[in-house]
């Protein structure tokens, strides 16, 4: 029997919300083939079990190695694939994110294994593992399967939920020593520059964004008044992140970020495609725009045809009175 | 300074796909097929390192015949010399990955770039599957690039921050967008790349790990429930967005 490796990956105290996300997914599988469900964390798994445990994750395998304290591609490749080697692993799930997007294809590749990269869903099909993913900007949808004994997939962060168990269960906590060493680190991180206070867009529920029709840097104090009242983030078109108004790591769509927030506010946002392709498997959307012609719409679930200066402070009002 | 720059084709984003009558693949009929995006901040990073350090440059797509288009375009830019591994467009990553480091090993260069993702398939995988079979190191997603003799100084975002990593060249390293600007190239140059000659190597032969099962349409389910701005529709949205989304 096979088992299931879900790599988890730290944030602050506690674990990212897309590694819980991975543990739902893997358990979902697992019900489905009768795998067992294993996750993988790097550094001091010290408080890790209590976080895990309500989500129905029976197994930590901790590496705690001092040459892997620092994140380097080429040593975390290594050791993930030392333990699913020695776990047997035949289905490793990472999260498509900076980390895992830029690990996955090494651990495939060292495994032998297939891989098909930033899955929005998974399911078994006639016992065959079926993985779909969103393909030319999200204009087409494609289901996959790997063609190898062992299967590597990465998710995208929101696109699966995170479901806590009815019980909770006992995890264990199993210590698996790696030889690597320095010679291992061909790259390696030397710094990590955190911005302080700011919520990751592709981890955020609500995403509120802003376009060219905002007009300067200053309005979107705006945006951010809205965005702390539903507990988001900020984001941005590439028009606002040309004109310096944000900074590019708030940009989303093709050459930005993918996000896939429960709620997705565009404001002033015309719904191009290279803008639409990273947001488009938000679950909820709504737009502001003063043109009732404008793409975006089309996409939308909700629409409110006007002028941002005129609905957006309205809008706020409306949502603090919901909230009192 | 050796560099060399791997490139792909892809469809132009503001076409209307529809799909092939096997469900495999889109039709191709009419598609324009565009250098990818990511690629040209590629090809400006090498130009600008290649004016720095001196050098040369060799651009590769691993493609079919109509591939040799993207080629031309990256030397009316500014490289040298161009490679096309001739391969039906259905191969998989691994595929790709197989044929470029076959390239790399022969060429040997100092520094392979490549774009952060082909805009396809967004899968972001072809720089490190490549330098995991080099045993090269490699950094993904890369916005600011220093080196100084053979280190390497690399920023990418991570989330929530950035990340500084160090390493040696040799070294793959894929690009974003907030890396430069790339150039347009001028005209003559353009007439002169369509003269150059490119270079034909045949694909290996390796086995696929991936398949493709279908491709569909997305089964569009937004309510699309569009309304004016009066206080009344406002309210209503609120409402809605509360009770029946339950999203705020
Ligand atoms: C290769 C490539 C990659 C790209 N990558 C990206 C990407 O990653 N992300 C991205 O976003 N774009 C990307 N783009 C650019 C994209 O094509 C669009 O140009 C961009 O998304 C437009 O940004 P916008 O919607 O803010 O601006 P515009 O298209 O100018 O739209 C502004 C909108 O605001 C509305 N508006 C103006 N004033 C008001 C007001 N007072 N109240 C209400 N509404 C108002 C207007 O009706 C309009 O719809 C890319 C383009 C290319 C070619
Ligand atoms: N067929 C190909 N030939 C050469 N380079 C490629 C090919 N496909 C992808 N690449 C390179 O790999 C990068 C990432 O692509 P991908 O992993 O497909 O998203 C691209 O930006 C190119 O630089």
């Amino acid at each position: 029997m096979g088992k299931i490796l879900v790599i988890l990956e730290k944030n602050k105290n506690s674990l990212k919300r897309v590694s819980f996300e991975l543990i739902t997914a893997a358990i979902n599988l697992s019900k489905a083939n009768g795998s067992k469900v294993a996750g993988l964390y790097f550094g001091n798994a010290e408080g890790i079990p209590s976080l895990v445990s309500e989500y129905g994750l029976e197994e930590v395998i901790n590496i705690n190695n001092s040459n892997l304290d620092n994140y380097s591609s080429t040593g975390y490749a290594k050791a993930i694939a030392q333990v699913a080697t020695s776990e047997s692993a035949d289905i490793i799930l990472f999260p498509a994110n900076a980390m895992g997007s830029e690990l996955a294809p090494r651990v495939a590749v060292k495994l032998n294994a297939g891989y098909i990269a930033d899955s929005t869903k998974l399911e078994f099909v006639n016992n065959e593992l079926i993985i779909t993913k969103p393909i030319y900007a999200g204009m087409a949808i494609s289901t996959n399967k790997i063609l190898k004994v062992i299967k590597i997939i990465s998710l995208r962060p929101k696109a699966f939920t995170a479901q806590k168990s009815n019980s909770s269960v006992n995890t264990v906590v199993k210590e698996f020593n790696t030889d690597i060493n320095p010679s291992d680190l061909k790259v390696k991180v030397i710094e990590t520059k955190v911005s302080e206070g700011k919520l990751d867009l592709t981890e955020a529920d609500v995403v509120v964004a802003g376009g060219r029709g905002l007009k300067s840097a200053d309005n979107f104090s705006m945006l951010e008044e809205l965005a702390s009242l539903l507990g988001g983030t900020v984001g941005a078109s590439r028009a606002v992140t040309d004109e310096g108004w944000r900074p590019a790591s708030e940009q989303i769509g093709q050459t930005g970020k993918t996000v896939s927030p429960s709620l997705y506010i565009s404001i002033a946002i015309s719904g191009a495609i290279q803008h639409v392709s990273g947001m488009n498997t938000s679950k909820v959307i709504l737009s502001i725009n003063k043109d009732k012609d404008a793409p975006i719409f089309k996409i939308s679930d909700y629409g409110i045809v006007g002028d941002l200066f005129q609905v957006l402070p309205k809008f706020t009002e409306k949502v603090k009175t919901l909230k009192d | 300074m050796k560099i060399l720059i791997c490139v792909s084709k892809v469809p132009d984003t503001n076409i209307k796909i529809v799909v092939g009558d096997n469900k495999k693949a889109i039709d191709s009929k009419g598609i324009k097929f565009v250098l990818n995006p990511n690629d040209e901040f590629a090809i400006e990073e090498g130009l600008q390192l290649k004016e720095k350090f001196g050098g040369d440059i060799t651009v590769v797509t691993v493609g079919d015949e109509s591939a040799k288009d993207i080629l031309r375009t990256a030397l009316s830019m500014g490289c040298n010399n161009a490679i096309i591994v001739k391969s039906s467009t259905d191969i998989d990553s691994i595929q790709v990955a197989e044929n470029l480091a076959s390239v790399v090993k022969s060429i040997n260069p100092d520094l392979v770039l490549m774009g952060r993702q082909s805009i396809d398939f967004d899968s972001q995988q072809i720089p490190s599957l490549t330098a995991e079979l080099l045993d090269l190191p490699s950094v993904s997603v890369v916005s600011k690039l220093s080196i100084d003799g053979t280190k390497i100084l690399a920023e990418r975002d991570i989330e929530g921050g950035k990340e500084i990593v160090s390493s040696n060249l040799p070294c793959i390293i894929s690009f974003q967008k907030s890396i430069n600007q790339p150039r347009y190239p001028k005209l003559p140059d353009i007439m002169k790349a369509k003269k150059k000659t490119i270079e034909e190597i045949n694909s290996l032969d390796c086995a696929p790990s991936v398949e493709i099962v279908e491709i569909s349409l997305p089964d569009k389910k937004r309510i699309g429930k569009i309304v004016g701005d009066s206080d009344a529709e406002i309210s209503e949205i609120v409402k809605l967005l509360h009770e029946d989304a339950k999203v705020i």
